[in-house]
């Protein structure tokens, strides 16, 4: 096949200065080739995600222990289509292909997965990967789908002409994976190089001639377009059958988190209090038995609590995406979201927030662009949470009477929830809009995308994300929230009592520092129609939403006045109807979730934008919430 | 230029002269792409998806709503919005079975 000279004979590729010394291999590939399937496959269970020093770009590591070797690091590469330094993902892989990244180490091997159903497009990765002279090993994966499907490629003259070993390999099946650590093995052994000739790199055009030419002169033949999917699109993506499917699934991932998804959380909050109760029964009353189960189990299981409906939520997406109807379903919202100035991969976020923001923040991962991606994270808690439905509940039982219209289809408790969702939703939109046409305007980066062949989702790769989410969500928003609970439980015990008994008491929660720090912010909060107890709510409820119910309860079953009554009659005590209304409000915009913040910081990669975010939404809610009230006083409410 | 107004340079009208724009294709038509007047970066993205001069593509259907349209570029799908797809050239093919890629390759080569 070789046109011209003698086809050289085959010899194994570079091999690492020192004997011996492999440590690091870093995994590269791009977009849908497989990639994370593979890394999975070769890693197991064992690995980490941190994000990069510095960039919003995540880090997979995880040590080789799938294929035997658990003294190797496999580092996974953002999945790109080019080396050339137009993106973060991008720049982020170079850095650390060339040892340049701040605390990863120079890998000693590369392994360079393609996706064999589109390999002329792929190859052009091979080009830069291979000229950075690392010993690389190329995958083509999905093999035997190309041979399947009547597509072939003579592995061996790709081998020798890109001067690098080339294996075929199944990363789904498992098969030809044991390529990979007699790769590695060899790759303690010297062997020389063989020159390689490669297109001028960073031009597209030549590097897309160069792997034309390469797939030709290797005999690649691309297999028949797989008809099942355009089939399946004619459908999914009908003009009238695509709306109405696409309504459903939305409609389903809403049914999943709230009717299964509910109840699910609930029993789990449950559980949860009782281990609290039964560890109580065994500790001695005292401060001790109070930090840890007012203070730190309280915060834990505030986060625990909503884990099956997190978990639920990313089974769901998960199937969506691993299926490949996740880019249809942006294909289908792009239209709608666009008129907002954010594009239909956005979709998917703004609806998981309707359950809970953190994991639907999580899930921006798929927007590709950095500032279409920031501005979906800085809108997403406007939307209803069920944090924020007890407290409406509890606020529209107390406050709005149950007046029926339209012959009892509607009441008026009813309507004002769901003006409380209208809130919320137009808030994100009207911050969208201003994000979009002030700081975040991007007028260079366009919706491109591309829509993978429907595949079957395995439930290994979903059981492996939900892992890997869940791990994520507990950590992180874990050990933030237990520091604030912390904090929170040492305000609200200072300072130190003594009972003529001479033993420890806590404060009455007025005369606590929690209760002067309230307050100290009344004079803010009274034009609001609040007063120091709401402020204490208000101030609990930074933690999490649905803690200032339960503070509101501590606190009036404290005061003599209010011990006897239910808590929604205490609450007509210090909230008038207009302050009432206010405190919902208050409760739609604000960004009163310290999870929520700790994923943001996390998935922007500083505190900036967790604080532009707090203090924006707590004007919105300060001015909305001043509008509320004054405009109920006038009308004599 | 182009990246400090994007969509001056890509009114129908101007385009039109030299030849036809991706947006432009009817559903089920085939063109070779000519040129592509897209930022850096854009421009960068989309060739590593196979939309380089001299590539095949398809139009394959557009989004219920009308926008953005699915093109079948190097056995791929893409979805591109029409005012990304009105800065990419194409020259028109009657009939997409006359032109095989095999044959474009060797041609390249």
């Amino acid at each position: 096949m070789s046109d011209c000279c003698a086809p050289p004979p085959f010899i194994p590729p570079v091999a690492p200065p020192t004997p011996g010394s492999l440590r690091t291999v870093a995994l590269i590939g791009p977009p849908n080739s497989g990639k994370s399937t593979l890394f999975n496959r070769l890693t197991g269970m064992r690995q980490k995600v941190a994000n990069y020093p510095g960039v919003t770009v995540e880090q997979h590591m995880g040590v080789m222990a799938g294929v035997g070797r658990p003294d190797l690091v496999l580092i996974d590469l953002p999945g790109i289509y080019s080396l050339d330094p137009f993106s973060e993902d991008a720049r982020v892989s170079i850095d650390v292909l060339r040892g340049q990244m701040p605390g990863t180490p120079k890998p000693d091997a590369v392994l360079l997965v393609m996706d064999s159903l589109h390999l002329t497009r792929q190859l052009m990765l091979a080009a830069p990967v291979l000229a950075l002279g690392l010993p690389t090993l190329v995958l083509l994966n999905m093999s035997d789908l190309m041979e399947a499907r009547g597509g072939q490629i003579d592995a061996l003259e790709l081998a020798r002409e890109l001067g690098a070993p080339v294996a075929r390999i199944s990363a789904f099946k498992g098969t030809g994976i044991d390529a990979v650590p007699l790769f590695l093995h060899q790759q303690t052994e010297r062997t020389p190089a063989k020159p390689l000739v490669l297109p001028v790199l960073g031009n597209a055009a030549s590097t897309h001639q160069w792997a034309a030419q390469l797939s030709h002169r290797t005999g690649y033949r691309a297999p028949l377009s797989v008809e099942h999917s355009r089939k399946i699109d004619d459908v999914l993506l009908h003009r009238f059958w695509g709306p109405l499917l696409f309504l459903l699934v939305v409609f389903g991932v809403f049914e999943v988190v709230f009717s299964i998804g509910q109840p699910l959380s609930d029993g789990f909050g449950d559980i949860l209090a009782r281990i609290g109760e039964f560890v109580r029964t065994g500790l001695p009353p005292g401060w001790i038995q109070s930090l840890l189960l007012d203070g730190a189990w309280k915060g834990i299981s505030s986060v625990l609590v909503f884990l099956p409906q997190i978990l639920l939520l990313f089974l769901f997406i998960g199937i969506l995406e691993d299926s490949g109807y996740l880019a249809r379903a942006a294909l289908i919202a792009d239209r709608v979201m666009r008129t907002i100035g954010l594009n239909g991969k956005a979709f998917i976020p703004l609806l998981s927030a309707y359950a809970c923001a953190v994991p639907a923040i999580m899930s921006t991962r798929t927007i590709e662009n950095k500032r279409d991606r920031l501005a979906t994270i800085l809108v997403t808690p406007f939307m209803t949470c069920s944090a924020r439905l007890p407290v409406y509940m509890l606020l529209i039982a107390a406050f709005i009477p149950n007046t029926a219209y339209l012959h009892g289809f509607l009441g008026l408790q009813t309507l004002t929830m769901l003006g409380l969702y209208l809130a919320g939703f137009l808030a994100a939109l009207f911050t969208a809009r201003l994000l979009k046409s002030s700081v975040l305007k991007s007028s260079d980066a366009p919706f491109i995308l591309e829509l993978p062949q429907y595949r079957m989702p395995t439930l290994r790769s979903l059981g492996l994300r939900l892992m890997d989410r869940a791990g994520v969500f507990l950590r992180n928003a874990g050990t933030v929230i237990l520091c604030v609970t912390l904090a929170l439980w040492v305000l609200a015990h200072l300072p130190v009592m003594h009972t003529p008994s001479g033993s420890y008491a806590a404060p009455e929660l007025a005369d606590s520092v929690i209760g002067q720090l309230g307050h100290f912010i009344e004079p803010a909060i009274a034009p609001l129609g609040f007063n120091w107890k709401i402020g204490i709510g208000l101030l609990s409820s930074v933690l999490a939403r649905e803690v200032m119910v339960s503070t509101m309860g501590t606190l009036y079953g404290a005061d003599h006045a209010t011990q006897a009554m239910h808590l929604q009659t205490a609450l007509h005590h210090d909230l008038s109807l207009g302050g009432a209304l206010a405190l919902m409000i208050f409760f739609a915009f604000a960004m009163q979730c310290t999870s929520t913040m700790a994923v943001v910081r996390r998935e922007t990669n500083s505190w900036k934008w967790p604080a532009v975010q707090f203090l924006y939404m707590l004007a919105l809610a300060w001015c909305a919430a001043f509008a509320v009230n004054h405009i109920v006083m006038a009308l004599g409410g | 230029m182009s990246r400090i107004f994007p969509l001056l340079p890509r009114c129908l009208g101007q385009l039109s002269e030299t030849g036809n724009v991706l947006s432009e294709l009817k559903i089920g038509d085939s063109g070779v792409i000519v040129a592509l007047d897209l930022p850096d970066s854009v421009q960068n993205h989309l060739m590593h998806m196979g939309f380089v001069p001299d590539a095949q593509v398809k139009a394959l259907r557009r989004a219920p709503a009308g926008d953005p349209t699915v093109y079948a570029v190097d056995g791929m799908e893409v979805a591109l919005r029409r005012e990304t797809a009105s800065a990419i050239e194409v020259r028109a093919i009657e009939d997409l079975e006359t032109e095989s890629l095999s044959a474009m390759i060797e041609a390249a080569s």
